[in-house]
């Protein structure tokens, strides 16, 4: 009795689904068909599957690989069937049929299995839907079918984009497909023509995507011969002990190719030794004397002859074999024709890349030499206007850039933060610089190298005292939003928006310079101050308010410079310090006493750091080594700077 | 004309008598710390105080250098801790080589069969440059087995390199501040190089466990760093002998005369720029010689010791010291480093404002870079000015005129009547 | 008699300015001149030129029986082959002693390893002694020659001048600051020394340049405008125009 009323409860709920689900229809038939390979899952058995969906041609099929990859598959326990379903509630499933999409209705979802496909297998779906939704209605879809192909393309891609290439509205859409489209021809056209002409319309484009589909084709295999075989796929002949083959991978190749006598590591050939070791002796050689690796050859020679071990290649024989045989490339990406024509698309684009990155490089030192100048041009008022050199200018610098990171504190909108701290850097600096010279500075003016010595025990101080007030680890000075991101003219070329108002920066600063020192009555009591303090004092001018105010300026400018510099590197207690000497370099190169002679200074230093690390890309200390040294022989042919004063005014 | 008018040539020690109290304190102190070492004497002072001891003497030796070039040739080099710390990187490749190799020997002895040289020449690479990612020796190790040839180097690399830079910087008339920044670029590049892996000497991480003497392996350190301070004691006396030789002489007189006016000895057929590189060279080679005595006792070597503030607080000891004078250079440097190592060891109390408590390891470089202000300005002869006090010596009254025009010379209250 | 130095058209521009133009002078062996002109007429750039501080533009200087060029040699050079110079102000080491000070004056070899092992023969301690007491500073032989008085420091160097024994000496306005006794004495000095080596004075005081009595060269804008004779020179129409400014 009880078994019977459970017959006809699980009767009952599976009665409704199992009528209203269309059972013959072919989308469902299909699905039978694989439904082993689909129920068991596996990423290396799953391909026939997929492509039985794929090349259906059934409209549902989309409909199927949409929803098998979103887990919304599942197949009914008791008859075998796929529905796919959304989850009501933890127990309770509305299932829909794949032939219509009509609603079968909500059930438990005890008699039904989810499929749970892998992230591989998830891969492969997606691969075999692209074809659908590269005609999808949706562009978004659309493009999302394009991102996919060139994430990772397939050769059954390349028919699907050319059948969708008619039908596409979207002008930009149409172009990426197009290019897609050459793309996906260069690595899976049928004929050589073809791909040729592809490759042919790539010449001189700087995407990264060409050269990424062109390098392919140029794979080749290292092989070994006795004489060269004259066949048309052969590339470069490679010599070993070149930097493409080294002589031990030149003698591996020849003997997996059976062509020479193995040879043996100096590890191997020790543990054979060791193993045949009787009474302190190895095939007759007292085992304390095998202390060179001469001696131990002959024994394994020895040891060899007696048959204990197999003979090997000795030195002498490696050499003879590497002479008798010739070394080459085989190309095994293409046919030769498809292979010369990416050699010679490749290296067309490889020249228009390396200009591009000439231009990209000078970018880059021109904002280094900006943020040298930065760096540099309250220096050049102190020291090169003033003559007084002030070690603690780091300092200033960094602690316009604390500044910027307090402000910031308080005010959490970035742009108006920036706004706020600009001023106020310049008016901490410019109040700690006019402090510093009444205490310090002009007790020792005619005395530079007791003011190097006093201003570097002030650096110190404020070092240690924003270690002590801000901790050791870097404060961040963040940036306001409209300045992340970067202007990008190619592939090959961008510049961070960052860099581009730094660059700004220093215009306006030395703009502001010009001004001040050429169009106002400071710069004129300045420079009159500067020329003859006598002279100047008797025409009632104040030296001592005009020193005060100088150094001032100079500092306050630093305190800006600290702002722009915080916001491109970290704000830490010793960022001065990093700047120090190669501003003191760049207003020292430039010529002292003279804006211009900075600015090109600067140039001069960013450029030439750039440059130097262009050479060697992976180690920018080495970079700035080498660039001190050019620096320092530079000072021994133009100890003046580049642009020197001359006569009497140089030697005052 | 009188016989009086003529210096009578007095022995050296009555013309110089500083000299003489100088030596004689120095072998008190020696004698002193040995007697109450924990090595041969009481164990008052502990063997790391002795080595603290052993490095204050290599220091200020070569802050006997820095005074020789600073104070008497108004030289302000920004790099003598540089060639400092080649000479103890000269040493350390030694010392580093020799225990490594013992250690190597050792281990590989318990193999099956004897090493062979690359074995053994490989295994040291690997226990050396393993942490740099390298198991070769770069070619500037091509030396390190020989102590005699290591011993040329803690004298020839400094020696040499100051010779070049020299040559170059003095040929074309760098002077003042702007040789001062130039030795400074000089240093801050050696820097840069050291620090980078392949520079063949470990990178940032240096040359380390130097403290071990290679083949002394049962001596204890207690003993050992005895041997180091009596070695550093012998240096510092030596080394101030001829430091007062050359400053007394004539040759002293010259380059006095260049600290002041320059030019001036031009004038006279002096070669400035070669007298210049004589004392700038051999100063190299005395603080090579000091860091090579220096490391063995402080145990590592690396970049950092090398950067260019190290020279900075070469130049601030000597001026607290007082410059000019060569007991004034050792004043400074003992001073300085002693009283530093008292604050940032952790041994001076703090100070508690009620709102805030100044913590010295923390504050103690506030107050040396401000005491150095304040020595600058407003006691230039340093504490060596306090000898002059006690032996109530006077300055000439030259109304704030310096003694010369160039950047180097005395400033008038430094001057000696 | 024949030539020590020959300066032919020499010129020398800073930033535009022509300090020396076209500038040829000439003084023999054993002779005393004096040099006069204007603020501003090149006396002390011509000084420049010949010892080695500033290098000309254009132009040949000729020196000694060899006749070399001194164009090619460093100050230190030129010194080492016999010219002295005196600077307007007096230049002498303050931080150290009068005898140091003349020690070091003293004709020597002067390369730094010589000087290094020096050591003073009674002969050098005598002729510093003696070079003492002709400049009248015997009795402050060991004093510190900052301490000296402003007068006793042009003595100092003119003592240590001699002390070079140059065969060529330039004196740049030897007589400012002295007393008109100490001026008379300077004159013997210069009168005296220029019977054994070539002197030229650049001076301003015409009192001082008549006692000298010798040939005088006018400079006015970088070249000479006359030369002879005090009574020849004070004559020419040019130089009155020059110095009158009429």
């Amino acid at each position: 009795m009880l078994r019977f009323v459970a017959t006809l409860i699980a009767c009952l709920t599976l009665a409704i689904p199992a009528t209203a689900q269309q059972a013959d229809a072919p989308i469902q038939q299909l699905l039978q068909s694989q439904s082993d390979l689909i129920v068991k899952s596996s990423r290396r058995t799953i391909g026939p599957a997929i492509d039985a969906l794929a090349n259906s041609g059934l409209p549902q099929a989309q409909v199927v690989m949409d929803k098998w990859q979103t887990r919304q598959m599942w197949v009914n326990t008791e008859t075998g069937l796929f529905i796919y379903a959304e989850e009501v509630d933890r127990d309770t499933l509305r299932i829909f049929d794949f032939a219509d999409g009509t609603e079968i209705g909500e059930v438990p979802d005890d008699g039904y299995d989810q499929l749970k496909p892998n992230s591989g297998i998830r891969g492969l779906i997606g691969t075999a839907l692209v074809q659908f939704q590269l005609s999808d209605p949706e562009p978004d879809t659309r493009r999302r079918a394009l991102d996919a192909i060139e994430r990772g393309a397939e050769e059954s891609h390349l028919a699907a984009l050319r059948a969708s290439l008619g039908n596409e509205t979207d002008t930009q859409i149409l172009a990426r497909k197009q290019r897609l489209e050459r793309l996906l021809t260069i690595a899976y056209g049928e004929t050589d023509a073809e791909r040729i002409e592809a490759i042919q319309s790539f010449e001189g484009d700087l995407g990264v995507d060409v050269r990424a589909a062109l390098n392919p084709l140029l794979s080749a295999r290292i092989e070994a011969a006795d004489v060269l075989p004259t066949d048309p796929d052969i590339g470069q002949v490679l010599s070993p002990g070149s930097e493409q083959l080294s002589r031990d991978d030149a003698y591996a190749l020849l003997v997996s190719a059976d062509l020479a006598k193995p040879r043996i590591s100096v590890e191997d050939q020790r543990n054979a030794l060791i193993e045949n070791i009787t009474d302190g002796q190895v095939a007759g050689i007292q085992v304390a004397t095998l202390n060179s690796q001469e001696a131990r050859d002959m024994a394994y020679v020895a040891l060899a002859d007696q048959g204990t071990v197999t003979a090997v290649a000795t030195e002498a024989e490696v050499d003879q074999r590497l002479a008798n045989h010739v070394f080459y490339e085989r190309y095994v990406g293409a046919p030769p024709e498809v292979v010369f024509a990416a050699q010679a698309a490749l290296n067309a684009i490889e020249n228009k890349v390396a200009i591009n990155q000439m231009f990209d490089l000078s970018l880059d030192a021109l904002s280094l030499a900006s943020i040298y100048f930065l760096a540099a041009i309250g220096l050049a008022i102190t020291f090169g206007v003033m003559g007084v050199i002030n070690m603690a200018h780091g300092e200033f610098i960094m602690m316009g850039a604390y500044t910027g990171y307090v402000v910031q504190l308080f005010i959490p909108d970035y742009t108006l933060s920036i706004i706020v701290a600009i001023p106020l850097a310049f008016a901490v600096t410019f109040g700690a610089g006019v402090a510093m010279e009444r205490l310090v500075i002009r007790w020792l003016y005619h005395r530079p190298l007791e003011t190097l010595l006093a201003t570097f025990g002030i650096s110190i101080a404020l070092q240690q005292i924003a270690k002590n007030i801000f901790g050791t680890q870097a404060r961040p000075l963040t940036a306001p939003g409209w300045l992340d991101g970067s202007l990008v003219i190619n592939d090959i070329v961008s510049i961070s928006y960052i860099r581009i108002a730094i660059f700004v920066l220093a215009l306006l600063f030395l703009a502001l310079f010009l001004f001040v020192m050429n169009r106002t009555r400071l710069g004129l009591e300045v420079r009159a101050v500067t020329q003859n303090p006598r002279m100047a004092a008797s025409m009632g001018i104040n030296p001592d308010k005009i020193n005060m105010l100088t150094f001032g300026f100079g500092s306050g400018i630093a305190g800006i410079a600290g702002v722009a510099i915080g916001l491109y590197a970290k704000v830490t207690s010793e960022m001065g310090s990093d700047y120090i000497v190669q501003s003191f370099m760049t207003v020292v190169v430039g010529g002292v006493g003279n804006i211009w002679g900075t600015l090109l200074g600067a140039t001069m230093v960013g450029f030439l750091q750039k440059g130097i690390e262009w050479f060697n890309p992976s180690n920018t200390l080495a970079a700035q080594t080498y660039m001190i040294l050019f620096i320092i022989l530079f000072i021994q042919f133009r100890p003046k700077g580049i642009i020197a004063l001359k006569g009497r005014a140089a030697e005052a | 004309m009188t016989d009086a008018a003529l210096p009578r040539r007095q022995p050296f020690a009555l013309r110089f008598p500083s000299v003489m109290i100088f030596l004689a304190i120095l072998a008190l102190f020696t004698v002193g710390v040995t007697v109450l070492s924990e090595g041969f004497g009481m164990g008052v002072i502990s063997t790391s105080f002795i080595k603290t001891l052993g490095k204050t003497l290599c220091l200020c030796l070569v802050a006997l250098a820095m005074d020789l070039v600073w104070g008497y040739c108004g030289i302000l080099s920004l790099g003598h801790m540089a060639f400092f710390g080649l000479g103890g990187y000269a040493i350390g490749m030694w010392l580093m080589y020799a225990r490594t190799e013992i250690i190597v020997l050792e281990s590989l002895s318990a193999a099956a069969l004897p090493p062979t040289p690359q074995e053994v020449s490989d295994g040291i690479a690997t226990q050396i440059f393993g942490v740099v990612g390298s198991s070769e020796f770069p070619p500037i190790w091509a030396f390190a087995y020989s102590l005699p040839l290591q011993l040329a180097a803690v004298v020839l690399v400094p020696g040499v390199l100051a010779l070049i830079f020299g040559w170059l910087a003095f040929r074309s008339r760098v002077t003042g501040v702007y040789l001062s920044i130039l030795t400074q670029a000089m240093t801050l590049a050696l820097s840069l190089h050291l620090f980078q892996n392949d520079s063949g000497l470990r990178g940032n991480n240096g040359l380390s466990g130097l403290q071990n003497l290679p083949g002394l392996g049962e001596t204890p350190q207690s003993i050992v760093s005895l041997w180091f301070f009596w070695a550093s004691a012998l240096a510092l006396a030596l080394g101030y002998l001829l430091c007062a030789w050359i400053v007394s002489g004539k040759f002293g007189s010259v380059i006095r005369a260049i600290r002041d006016d320059e030019a001036r000895v031009r004038f006279l057929g002096y070669p400035v720029e070669a007298f210049k590189l004589v004392i700038f060279t051999l100063t190299a080679v005395i603080a090579g010689i000091a860091g090579a005595l220096y490391y063995p006792q402080a145990g590592i070597v690396n970049p950092a010791e090398i950067a260019p503030i190290a020279s900075i607080y070469l130049a601030v000891w000597v001026a607290i010291g007082g410059r000019g004078r060569l007991y004034g250079a050792v004043i400074g440097a003992a001073f300085v480093s002693l009283v530093s190592t008292w604050f940032t060891g952790g041994q001076a109390p703090d100070i508690n404002l009620g709102f805030y408590t100044i913590s010295w390891v923390d504050w103690w470089t506030v107050l040396l870079g401000l005491s150095f202000v304040g020595v600058t300005l407003f006691a230039p002869k340093g504490i060596g000015g306090l000898v002059d006090v006690l032996i109530d010596r006077k300055s000439p009254n030259r109304h704030g005129a310096d003694l010369g025009p160039d950047h180097g010379a005395l400033r008038e209250q430094e001057a000696d009547k | 008699m024949s030539t020590l130095l020959e300066v032919s058209g020499v010129s020398v521009s800073f930033d535009g300015f022509k300090a020396i133009n076209n500038l040829s002078f000439q003084i023999a062996e054993r002779e005393l001149r004096a040099v006069i002109g204007p603020n501003g007429a090149g006396k002390t750039t011509f000084m420049d030129i010949i010892t080695g501080k500033t290098k000309p533009d254009e132009g040949r200087v000729i020196y000694g029986d060899k006749s070399v060029s001194l164009l090619k040699m460093s100050e230190s050079k030129i010194a080492q082959s016999g010219v002295g110079r005196k600077f307007q102000r007096p230049t002498v080491f303050e931080d150290q002693s009068v005898f140091d000070n003349l020690m070091m004056a003293l004709k020597k070899t002067r390369g730094p390893l010589s000087v290094l092992f020096f050591k003073p023969a009674q002969k050098d301690n005598e002729k510093v002694a003696d070079l003492a007491e002709q400049i009248g500073l015997s009795g402050a032989l060991h004093r510190k020659s900052g301490e000296l008085s402003h007068g006793q420091k042009q003595w100092l160097e003119i003592g240590m001048l001699l002390a070079q024994d140059p065969r060529l000496l330039l004196v740049d306005e030897p007589a400012a600051g002295m007393t008109p006794a100490e001026r008379e004495h300077t004159t013997d000095i210069l009168r005296e020394a220029a019977k054994t080596r070539a002197v030229v004075v650049v001076e301003h005081d015409m009192e001082f340049v008549r006692r000298l009595n010798c040939k005088v060269t006018v400079l006015h804008e970088g070249s000479v405008l006359a030369e002879g004779s005090l009574d020849h020179v004070t004559k020419n129409e040019q130089v009155i125009e020059v110095y009158l400014g009429r």
